[in-house]
């Protein structure tokens, strides 16, 4: 609660403090004070078992130690965003602070989506994350490929809202008990689905697909991601997609657990051709922030796993997995945005000209591809462990290791440039790197590592 | 009136609003397809709550439904606010409201 209500206040203030803040750099260090606030007030709740105001929900928002432990995972991954990247969202455009205060609110939106406990909340929580995103995607005005991403993802997403909203008519007319929007009181009945909910299902399954940009309705994804300014392209393929994944994942364990054998297998096929698709359609692309977006479609592949179980092991994985691929892409675009070459030959040479770059770049491409000793490791373990403890479809996890082995290559083409490849090009890159900037990549390197070697640090705060 | 008739009402305007989503190329009227999908959940709410009201004992029974349907109406004004922002910037560059604009992103 602490957490929403922080972001959305602090938002406003943010958006107020425009009109006052006279020189550019100021707006960063409000919205990194009020992060940080987030961040202490949201661990406070979890210390204190509650919220700093009282506020009757009627039960519509649910506050448990597994929902608290992600938000501050994603406010922590936000603050790291901001410390390395303050300075390239101020060269967005001209309007610094509405650029954070739109952020205060998609992380508003994700608290919500992470905590919603009624499908009303649901709904509000994936409006209020995606809406602020529209205008992120298109702050680059006059550039035209930030124009097209925009147009292009506000009609996406707007279209998946229509399906969601009418999956949701149809799960409350549908509902065989008393009609509710509550997901832990809606009554699926026993044996198979009446043809209500299962419409309602699936238009559900459909518009939170469509969220997480997972096949066969990822082909947004990449144009989106590689319209919008690299900035915003950070924020949105890590914490947004995640915060879309805590709330599939809330949704189809409390509201339709009770049915999990009916629509595992949709699941299992959806699962595998995301795998597929992104890990195929990323090895043939030559600018990395393109083949980015298409190995966050992978990775979001790898997640659906968690969907595909629902057990212990998919609940701690997911958050595992939030943590590892937040903090390896979020150091990998930071280093990126710092290119004036966005193609793998940009990375040429790299390990010669800018050392600590290259060894935390490796350390995030590392992580990404899920080599042992990194985060990215133990986040694909949980996730296999828990498919291969569900035991129902042991093919695909066959299938995921697979495609792990797929994202190696695109993945090591890149170090392979880093250090293998002497720098040809014409064009002398000025770096513009402060030894901050080295330090803070180093301790999200450092943050990787640490992850990786004990993944309780996280798990142990879901029991806490 | 059978609640049947409502549902196939709704459902006809949903299908009418995807198919508008799909095939047409002006964004304004791809935008108003999406209104209309967003209005058909509405419709379909309003039957299922009015359903309801009939069928329970309980005086409040179905009223969410109708709540809920005010809180799509206040997101799709929000939603329309950005989305037209988003098409008068498209507009003023490119001149084109056309969604065939959108393939320079391909390659």
């Amino acid at each position: 609660m602490n957490a929403i209500i922080l972001t959305a206040v602090w938002g406003i203030v943010m958006m107020f403090g425009g009109a006052f803040f006279k020189q550019k750099s100021t707006p960063k260090y409000w919205a990194i004070a009020g992060l940080i606030l987030a961040i202490i007030a949201n661990c406070a709740e979890v210390y204190m078992q509650k919220p700093m105001v009282a506020i009757e929900l009627k039960g519509m928002l649910d506050f448990t130690s597994f929902n608290l432990t992600f938000i501050t995972i994603v406010l922590v991954c936000t603050l790291l965003l901001f410390l390395l990247n303050g300075r390239d969202i101020e060269k967005v455009g001209n309007n610094v602070s509405e650029y954070f205060a739109l952020i205060f609110f998609v992380l508003c939106g994700v608290s919500i989506a992470a905590t919603y406990n009624t499908l009303l909340t649901l709904f509000l929580g994936i409006e209020i994350l995606s809406i602020p995103l529209y205008i992120l995607t298109g702050s680059d005005k006059r550039n035209l490929k930030s124009n097209e991403a925009a147009l292009k993802y506000f009609l996406m997403g707007s279209f998946s809202t229509g399906i969601l909203l009418m999956g949701i008519a149809f799960i409350y007319g549908g509902n065989t008990g008393t009609p509710t929007f509550y997901i832990n009181n809606i009554n699926l009945g026993t044996g198979k689905l009446p043809v209500m909910l299962a419409i309602g299902l699936v238009f559900l399954l459909i518009a939170m697909v469509f969220k997480v940009s997972a096949a066969p309705f990822h082909f947004w994804a990449p144009d989106v991601y590689d319209g919008a300014p690299t900035v915003f392209t950070s924020f949105m393929a890590t914490i947004v997609k995640a915060g879309g994944f805590i709330a599939f994942i809330r949704l189809f364990e409390h509201a339709f657990g009770t049915a999990q054998q009916q629509w595992q297998i949709l699941i299992a096929i959806i699962t595998a051709a995301t795998l597929l698709i992104g890990n195929l359609t990323a090895v043939f692309q030559q600018s990395v922030k393109r083949m980015l977006a298409y190995s966050s479609i992978a990775q979001a592949g790898f997640m659906l796993l968690a969907i595909f179980a629902i057990n212990q092991f998919a609940k701690e994985g997911i958050i595992l997995y939030t943590a590892a691929y937040s903090l390896a892409t979020i150091g990998l675009f930071a280093i990126l945005i710092k290119m004036s070459d966005y193609t793998i030959d940009g990375f040429n040479g790299l390990a010669k000209q800018q050392p600590v770059l290259a060894i935390t770049a490796t350390i995030f491409l590392l992580s990404l591809t899920g080599v042992p000793l990194t985060a990215g490791f133990q986040a694909k373990l949980f996730m296999l462990m828990a498919a291969v403890n569900d035991g129902r479809q042991i093919w695909l996890v066959v299938f995921a290791v697979l495609c792990a082995a797929i994202s190696a290559y695109y993945y090591f083409k890149i170090i392979q440039a880093i250090y293998f490849k002497e720098n040809t090009s014409a064009v002398n890159q000025q770096w513009d790197i402060t030894p901050a900037f080295k330090t803070l990549l180093i301790i999200t390197a450092g943050l990787v590592i640490i992850i990786g070697i004990w993944p309780s640090v996280i798990i142990d705060w879901l029991y806490y | 009136m059978p609640i049947n008739y409502y549902i196939f009402l709704a459902l006809a305007l949903f299908c009418i609003g995807v198919v508008g989503v799909l095939t047409r190329r002006n964004a304004i009227i791809i935008f108003m397809c999406i209104e209309l999908m967003l209005n058909a959940a509405n419709l379909l709410l309003v039957a299922f709550s009015k359903l309801y009201t009939h069928v329970s004992t309980l005086p409040t029974a179905g009223s969410d439904a109708q709540i809920f349907v005010f809180f799509i109406m206040v997101v799709a004004a929000a939603e329309v606010s950005v989305g037209l922002a988003i098409i008068v910037m498209m507009y003023r560059n490119t001149h084109s409201v056309d969604v065939n604009f959108l393939n320079r992103l391909k390659n």
